[in-house]
């Protein structure tokens, strides 16, 4: 039986007919959109490369299926920067080598976005470890990646105190 | 993944009918049953949707000084409601202490309480595993055990229940609420999950078609804000199961316990309350006498079930660091590492 789902992916609608539920979110965005910025590491909910943000929410979106998500508001990797202008969260894991080969790093930026929505670390390196705890990454580039979250954070912090004053 | 038919009810009653079908199972965020569907290890017929069910995603006080957690509300909105988290501020640690960012931010209130065990010959489908596959033997009996339970095991299954969040609710004595086909009916958490006797592929005492729809946590349960913590021992600092956990919560009235919760979890099938050890803390000054009184009872039948006897000594000693650190007042703030004995802390030396 076919189900007919619509989603909207980096900002535009998307429709889909799927002949078979069993399709995650991550394989649809990767083999239906060929969004391959979000990773397939573990596919199991333990690696976090998969990370991206429903309904402004970080998941892992290899447990989640597209036939339950109809109607969400989904945002990749693909779709943080505008045009040539990188997120200041992209910008930063340049800045301070939060990788190494790159592979979990799409999934560390959504999950970094996402954290910073949910503001419960701040500027505290240890709730950052802790809040970023969902994210493996293989080649050990924790102190990078934790250097780099902090400096997104105080950017963004700074960016919306200018916008407030 | 076994092929499955999809089913999106439009109501409870709807979903219950549609779940009572041989082969059927509710699918909420999915985030431990797709993963089991990937292994091979949970084979469905038909998944029942009941994700955009209304009116289960709430969180409200009810006139008598009740909460009542709606199934499909999220573990993350629930820890990070600001009310509940002072008001049960060791549910609030626990929930925090379990899996990853994202995963709480999916993973529900109904879904937590009735996650599969993370014993690996259970995940394992070449291995025996009499709850996988009644019958067929249990490998972790002889096998790499050093995880498995300590109390209330039996040679047909020595696996644990690997929820945080269930910990300090069983202390709290919370009630399960569950539409089933006979209608709405309670359940105490602390009778919601089954030892496993000779059935360890029964995790719960749910019928088919029965759908947890609340949690309530009674009036009672916000008396112990003030004096309440979570502690769980993990192989990593974060983001892994319990070894060994405890949720300690005491009323202390001029220096005195006038009532003591204490509960265990990663030591059996389901989450332990060790209501002996709470009889011995009545009444008396919260010291560290007491305290390690009130272990003692609490592991009076605790039995290594392979090579974990470690785990009985390691839950004595968490069990009076949780009093201990509970005693000294639930901290202003949920600690930068949810649980964790390695976060720094007041007044609390290790037992």
């Amino acid at each position: 039986m076919n189900h007919s789902i619509s989603l909207t992916v980096n900002g535009a609608r998307r429709d889909f007919v799927l002949d078979d539920p069993r399709v995650t979110l991550l394989d649809l965005l990767r083999e239906r959109l060929h969004l391959t910025g979000t990773k397939k590491g573990c596919d199991r909910g333990q690696c976090g490369a998969c990370t991206i943000l429903v309904d402004g929410k970080r998941i892992n979106s290899c447990l989640a299926l597209a036939i339950s998500h109809d109607g969400a508001d989904i945002l990749t990797i693909e779709g943080v920067a505008r045009g040539d202008q990188l997120h200041p969260v992209q910008a930063a894991f340049i800045a301070h080598d939060g990788f190494q080969c790159g592979f979990c790093t799409p999934g560390q930026i959504m999950s970094a976005i996402g954290m910073m929505q949910e503001a419960q670390a701040g500027n505290d390196p240890e709730r950052i470890r802790e809040c970023m705890s969902g994210n493996l990454c293989r080649c050990g580039a924790y102190a990078g990646i934790v250097d780099a979250v902090l400096d997104a954070q105080g950017q963004m912090d700074e960016s919306s105190q200018r916008r407030s004053a | 993944m076994k092929p499955f038919d999809y089913v999106r009810p439009a109501s409870v009653a709807a979903a219950v009918a549609a779940a009572a079908q041989p082969g059927a199972v509710f699918l909420a965020a999915g985030t431990n049953l797709l993963d089991l569907m990937k292994g091979g290890v949970s084979r469905p017929d038909r998944l029942v949707d009941v994700t955009h069910l209304d009116g289960l995603d709430q969180i409200e006080t009810l006139g008598d000084g009740s909460l009542r957690i709606g199934a499909l509300v999220s573990n993350a909105d629930l820890a990070h409601d600001a009310e509940f988290a002072r008001s049960y501020p060791a549910v609030a640690e626990a929930l925090l202490s379990g899996a990853s960012a994202q995963l709480r931010n999916a993973a529900t209130v109904g879904g937590n309480l009735l996650q599969r065990t993370r014993c690996a010959y259970f995940y394992d489908t070449a291995s025996r595993c009499n709850k996988r596959e009644p019958g067929s033997g249990c490998d972790a009996r002889d096998g790499e055990n050093r995880g498995h339970a300590v109390l209330g095991w039996t040679e047909s299954c020595i696996a644990t229940h690997p929820s945080d969040f269930c910990v300090p609710l069983v202390a709290l004595d919370a009630m399960v609420e569950i539409e089933g086909r006979g209608g709405r009916r309670e359940v105490a958490l602390d009778q919601l999950h089954r030892l496993p006797g000779d059935t360890p592929e029964r995790d719960s005492v749910l019928e088919p078609g029965d759908l947890i729809v609340a949690v309530r946590l009674p009036p009672a349960a916000r008396g112990f804000a003030a004096h309440a913590r979570y502690l769980k021992v993990r192989e990593r600092t974060s983001y892994a199961f319990a070894v060994v956990s405890a949720a300690a919560a005491l009323r202390i009235e001029s220096g005195m316990i006038v009532e003591a919760r204490l509960a265990l979890g990663g030591v059996a099938a389901k989450p332990w309350r060790a209501r002996a050890a709470e009889d011995v803390l009545k009444n008396v000054s919260p010291t560290a006498d007491a305290f390690q009184e009130a272990a003692w009872r609490a592991l009076t039948d605790a039995k290594p079930s392979g090579d974990n006897a470690f785990k009985i000594e390691l839950a004595r000693r968490i069990v009076v660091r949780a009093l201990t650190l509970a005693a000294a007042g639930t901290p202003a703030r949920i600690p930068a590492l949810p649980a964790s004995p390695f976060a720094a802390t007041s007044g609390a030396d290790h037992a």
